[in-house]
């Protein structure tokens, strides 16, 4: 019964990712000019960083280098954390304005079934176009790579996946419960995320109240732990606090998120909000 | 899903004193009082409906009268404010699970992923319920061959079909997870006489061969004549008449030869298009 029940959920998860592939594939001259405009960028933070010279801020040529991959490494791995929050948080909202929606709501399928097969296909294509952006980054910049501990950064992006897909469902909740106006306040939380997590600078500049948002944010330890692995050399040891730390933050995000999204759609369907627009 | 035996005897559909409104405005007016918001709209009220297994019963009602609320509340898409309701014995609010497993819709608007092609989206739809093994291209080729569509329309974008062939791809898709409940809302509108009539015939068929049920939402007064054992007419919200399309002619259309149209021009006071403006919750 358990097998039989475990079964038809993972067939079901694989038809979300089987869907989102076609979707990919169907779409792939946009999804071609949003992976450009990805890549430009990035490639202009790493311009940004190499003209800091000319603009009288260097103080050596180390330091310089130091920077520009620090710009780099945010700038990279912020498109791949707000190309999958982008995915998974407006899965609700392409599905409303394709009309499948209610198709999708009404399947016997578990709630987090749904979910996870939006999330598991977010972020295989994630990390295939941030690896296409950081092969071109490689080619175009001199990165001093020869600190890097590839497998501890490894291990906080890994770990860095749970809260990642629990921020992403907790957003993908907006355009659930407000179909005009969600998809505007899923945008402006990617936003306060990017003011807060320290993509481009470190927390510490940020002011009392802001600062302290910084700290609750994974994002946060992510885009520490693997500047401190690439750019340093951090041991696998060394990182285990930030993977403790974004594990610990997953497991209760993940949960929380599930359990909100099914707090929503009790109210969306008092409502009547699970039906197409337009 | 497949019926179990012990399903059988119990009724397809079960409705008691469902009622639903639309519309929060002493909310909306406390929280925001800047805000102009509309009336709340009473979709159902108090409606009660039996529905046996393996029947064909129809929803006959102009837009607006509460069919597609009763559909979509049945689907598990929207919560009754009062009432129960329950398919094959099983809860509609608190066994949603159950009986999604038996259900399955065609709505009036095909709803698909536009770019992808009818094999990917019923790809989706199998995996969802359950399938998307080995066989399933072939069912759904044997499928679309008697709903008449040519074969290499299976792999093209949806968005390059007509809108009866989107229409036929969604009654196929539907049929693909072996529904023992099927909720049709209104889908023939919309489609030439010819792909009318085929879809029909599948209706029928469903109910020959797999002794499904079907609960179709229709306003083609025509359609519910040919097509259904039992006909319920509907009107703002509330059930007016339920009987065979024979039973209603005779004790509500008032003429000898009378209609099924003077059947429901008798009961709602009005014809099926003179509200056609009326929008559906």
């Amino acid at each position: 019964m358990i097998g039989n029940t475990l079964r038809w959920e993972l067939n079901a998860f694989t038809g979300f990712i089987e869907r989102q592939k076609n979707l990919y594939r169907r779409y792939w001259a946009w999804e071609a000019v949003w992976l450009l405009y990805n890549l430009v960028s990035v490639l202009s933070i790493g311009y940004l960083a190499s003209g800091l010279s000319t603009i009288g801020l260097e103080s050596g040529q180390a330091s310089l280098q130091q920077a520009q991959l620090y710009l780099l490494v945010g700038a990279l791995l912020w498109t791949y954390l707000s190309m999958v929050f982008f995915e998974i948080a407006f899965a609700i909202t392409w599905e409303r304005w394709e009309g499948t929606i209610e198709y999708t709501f009404m399947a016997p399928i578990r709630r987090i079934t749904h979910l996870l097969g939006m999330c598991a296909a977010s972020l295989i294509y994630g990390i295939a176009r941030a690896a296409l952006i950081g092969l071109a980054l490689v080619f175009l910049f001199k990165l001093d790579l020869s600190h890097a501990n590839y497998w501890a950064a490894l291990a906080i992006f890994a770990a860095a996946t749970l809260p990642l897909l629990g921020l992403g469902i907790f957003t993908s909740i907006l355009p659930l419960l407000s179909p005009e106006k969600g998809e505007q306040m899923a945008f402006a939380v990617q936003g306060v995320l990017l003011l807060i997590s320290g993509v481009y600078y470190p927390i510490t500049v940020l002011p009392g109240p802001l600062h302290l948002a910084g700290i609750l944010s994974p994002l946060t330890y992510t885009l520490d732990g693997v500047r401190q692995s690439l750019l340093h050399g951090l041991s696998l040891t060394g990182a285990l606090p930030d993977v403790a730390i974004l594990l610990v933050m997953g497991v209760i995000l993940v949960p929380a998120s599930v359990w909100c999204f099914g707090r929503a759609e009790v109210r969306a369907k008092r409502l009547g909000l699970l039906k197409r627009s337009g | 899903m497949a019926i179990r035996v012990s399903e059988l005897n119990t009724p397809a559909v079960e409705i008691d004193d469902i009622s639903k409104r639309f519309g929060q405005p002493g909310r909306v007016r406390r929280l925001m009082p800047w805000r102009t918001v509309k009336p709340p709209k009473l979709a159902l009220d108090q409606v009660c409906l039996h529905v046996d297994t393996g029947r064909i019963t129809g929803i006959l009602g102009a837009n607006g009268s509460g069919k597609s609320t009763l559909i979509r509340i049945l689907a598990t898409l929207l919560t009754p404010d009062a009432g129960t309701a329950s398919v094959f014995g099983y809860d509609i609010v608190t066994q949603a699970a159950e009986v999604r497993r038996h259900i399955n819709r065609v709505s009036v608007e095909a709803s698909f992923f536009k770019e992808m092609s009818p094999w990917e989206n019923m790809l989706y739809a199998a995996r969802l319920y359950g399938g998307g093994g080995e066989g399933t291209r072939a069912r759904v080729e044997a499928m679309l061959k008697r709903l008449g569509l040519p074969l290499d329309t299976l792999d093209k974008p949806m968005k390059q079909l007509s809108r009866g062939q989107q229409q036929k791809v969604a009654i196929a898709r539907s049929f693909l997870t072996s529904p023992s409940l099927l909720l049709m809302d209104e889908p023939t509108t919309g489609l030439d006489p010819r792909s009318k009539r085929e879809v029909q015939d599948l209706v029928r068929s469903i109910r020959r061969d797999r002794a499904a049920t079907v609960l179709l939402c229709t306003h083609d007064l025509q359609e519910a004549e040919v097509l259904c054992d039992r006909v319920v007419v509907i009107d703002h919200g509330r059930v007016l008449a339920e009987g065979t399309p024979a039973e209603l002619i005779r004790i509500h259309a008032g003429l000898d030869g009378g209609s099924l149209e003077d059947a429901f021009m008798r009961l709602t006071g009005k014809r099926l298009e003179e509200d056609e403006e009326e929008k559906e919750e």
